[in-house]
């Protein structure tokens, strides 16, 4: 697909074909389902792993996005490169956001560790505007 | 003087020029982690932004004569390699940038947050100065990035420095918010992963320019999907209605410094991203993203100045006009004509001075009576009069009483919407303008005038920040008064800079030099 934006730049790349298989389809929607599910939950642990499965369906959906898996876009010794080769593009940016996700992730680890440390429990505090309002009793934020 | 400057700006090759106020702040960081915290790592952060501010205005002279520069990293050409483009919306923003940087860092440098003497300052004083560092170059990076996916490794490069910072307290107040913060900010990163996989999937290309072209043939269905999935990805980050919730939250508990900078730079780098793929990708969409832009800015100002009305917490009334005034910059670009961009660009300048000001003063207030309660406030104006002046300027400016910033950038967007002819957008924008003064007359009436108070005592003594002292350090009050002072240089300089925001304005419309600049002729 690189190839056919920018014909005039590259040799010709014969990619995989673009679409999806749909097992990859469903195992994406399955892992936003899971995802979405955990993270509104009120445990933190609970949250923590949902962000986790959330952001691993985003990579996959960035995988996906290159279209089937082809052979390794390898050039050969003799200058050709194989026929359908995968569009290693995607995968780049696959590892750059499953590499940041992964920074992230022990951030907020430490701080939900942290946030254990403090309050000696697993769960998401209430914001301190809402308990005003509720002890008020004037209600008016849900 | 300005055909010297144009020489030296044309002199410095693009090559450096460009990468500059991105590079040079990591190299920094990763400096200042190896030096022990004191006065070697406070000069050579000052030394960094300084020189990125030099740059940034060489680089604003630059584009604003000869049009956009490109930098292909690693000289790959341009769709396929990571592209940096400078042009006149980024060069401007990121110069404004800068400045706001370097004050609060000074600010900061002058309120102790990095130099307290305690235990538990030490981990803070630590780990300041190169996280900060790191924050500028993600805020210059995401406004010089020329393609999708990097403009999602600078928000998390930005965003995951600001998770540092926001938690530096680590109190059990920061962490509950700061664990809203993150959260929330995370989903928007795994909603922007998804939203860059589907433009890769249905172009075949990441690259902003590339993708015009590519966007454009797109059939209807599918482009304005991923408008409005961008859309959505970037008004979690610039805090747009309904999706502010997170941001009056947390924005309070953090320290007075790193606020400020959050305040000024975090949400308007959100909103640029939406100013920039709005106008840049989505051209042909603006039939149902403009009114869509329009309703949920009037929404956003709306709520968001009738939360600050009903908050009793100077730092709460703040964090929630930060919202309300996200609001005007979208109505702005929601115009989609030169004018409403124009207004749209100067608001943006004008915002992230004076909301970082105001912020800026908060401190000194809190760091003079021990709290940010307006019920334990009063009199401040006797006690200390200098504070009261510097609180007073930027928030009439902030309301948009002429003569001062706020009314040049209101007026421009007033203007432009009354001439597309959108009244009940523009008589919002106005009834938010009374609203916002009437919260700052609320603050005012309240903290300065009234009789004065004694000192609330330091509620915790361990943490970094003393508050309740009756002096205030002079670089605190020196650094506010000088970005009090860049906020009456706007109107100031009120006919230049509408020129260049005009000028940025048609650019982006047009987007033919962006594209020329990086794709080639």
């Amino acid at each position: 697909m690189i190839a056919a934006t920018n014909a005039a730049e590259a040799t010709d790349v014969v990619l995989a074909p673009t679409g999806s298989s749909l097992v990859m389809a469903l195992v994406v929607g399955g892992l936003f389902a899971a995802g979405v599910h955990l993270v509104l939950q009120r445990a933190l642990t609970r949250v923590l792993i949902g962000l986790a499965v959330l952001t691993h369906a985003g990579n996959l959906l960035l995988l996906v996005a290159g279209g089937l898996a082809g052979p390794p876009p390898f050039v050969g010794d003799d200058g050709a490169v194989p026929e359908g080769v995968a569009d290693p593009l995607p995968q780049a940016m696959a590892l750059t956001a499953i590499v940041i996700s992964f920074a992230v992730s022990a951030l907020l680890l430490g701080v939900a560790y942290r946030s254990y440390a403090l309050n000696r429990d697993d769960v998401v505090q209430d914001d301190v505007e809402d308990a005003r309002i509720a002890r008020s009793g004037s209600g008016g934020v849900a | 003087m300005s055909g010297v400057l144009l020489d030296l700006a044309r002199a410095v090759p693009a090559g450096v020029a460009v990468p500059l106020p991105v590079l040079l702040p990591l190299l920094g960081a990763a400096v200042l982690l190896l030096v022990p915290p004191g006065a070697v790592q406070r000069a050579v952060a000052v030394a960094v932004l300084v020189t990125s501010g030099a740059d940034a205005v060489l680089l604003l002279a630059r584009v604003d004569a000869d049009g956009p520069v490109a930098v292909q990293a690693g000289d790959w050409p341009a769709p396929f390699g990571i592209t940096l483009v400078a042009d006149r919306l980024s060069a401007l923003l990121l110069l404004v940038s800068v400045v706001v940087l370097l004050v609060v860092l000074v600010y900061a440098i002058g309120q102790g947050v990095e130099d307290g003497d305690r235990a538990a300052a030490h981990r803070v004083k630590r780990v300041f100065h190169p996280v900060y560092l790191v924050l500028a170059a993600g805020v210059a990076f995401s406004f010089l990035t020329g393609d999708l996916f990097n403009l999602f490794v600078a928000f998390e490069v930005m965003l995951t420095s600001s998770y540092v910072l926001i938690t530096l307290q680590a109190g059990p107040e920061a962490v509950r918010s700061a664990m809203t913060y993150i959260v929330v900010s995370l989903v928007a990163s795994a909603l922007f992963v998804v939203a860059v996989g589907l433009v890769y999937a249905a172009t075949g290309t990441v690259n902003m320019a590339d993708l015009r072209g590519a966007v454009a043939e797109l059939p209807d269905g599918v482009r304005l999907s991923l408008a409005v999935l961008l859309i959505v990805v970037f008004g979690i980050k610039a805090a747009l209605f309904p999706l502010y919730f997170w941001l009056p939250d947390s924005y309070p508990v953090a320290p007075a410094p790193v606020t400020a900078v959050f305040a000024g730079l975090l949400t308007k780098v959100g909103v640029y991203a939406i100013i920039r793929t709005q106008l840049l990708l989505f051209p042909d969409d603006t039939d149902v993203t403009g009114p869509v832009l329009l309703v949920v800015a009037g929404a956003t100002m709306l709520f968001g100045i009738l939360g600050a009305i009903a908050q009793t917490e100077i730092k709460r009334i703040l964090s929630f006009t930060i919202v309300s005034h996200i609001g005007y910059i979208v109505m702005g670009l929601g115009f989609f004509t030169v004018a409403g961009v124009t207004g749209a660009i100067l608001y943006v300048v004008h915002h992230i001075v004076i909301q970082t000001t105001l912020f800026c003063v908060e401190g000194l207030v809190e760091r003079r009576t021990g709290t940010s309660d307006l019920s334990r406030i009063g009199g401040l104006s006797h006690l200390s009069p200098g504070i009261a002046a510097l609180f007073a300027l930027p928030a009439l400016s902030l309301a948009g009483v002429p003569p001062f910033s706020g009314f040049v950038a209101k007026l421009a967007l007033l203007r432009a919407g009354a001439d597309v002819g959108s009244w009940v957008v523009v008589g919002v924008a106005v009834l938010v303008s009374l609203l916002t003064l009437y919260a700052m007359a609320t603050i005012w009436g309240r903290a300065f005038w009234g009789r004065p108070t004694a000192a609330v005592p330091d509620a915790d003594a361990h943490d970094a920040v003393e508050v309740g002292v009756r002096t205030v350090p002079r670089a605190m009050v020196g650094a506010t008064a000088a970005i009090v002072v860049v906020g009456l240089a706007i109107p100031a300089l009120g006919g230049p800079l509408t020129g260049l925001s005009q000028r940025a304005a048609s650019d982006l419309l047009s987007a033919t030099p962006y594209l020329t600049a990086v794709l080639g002729g």
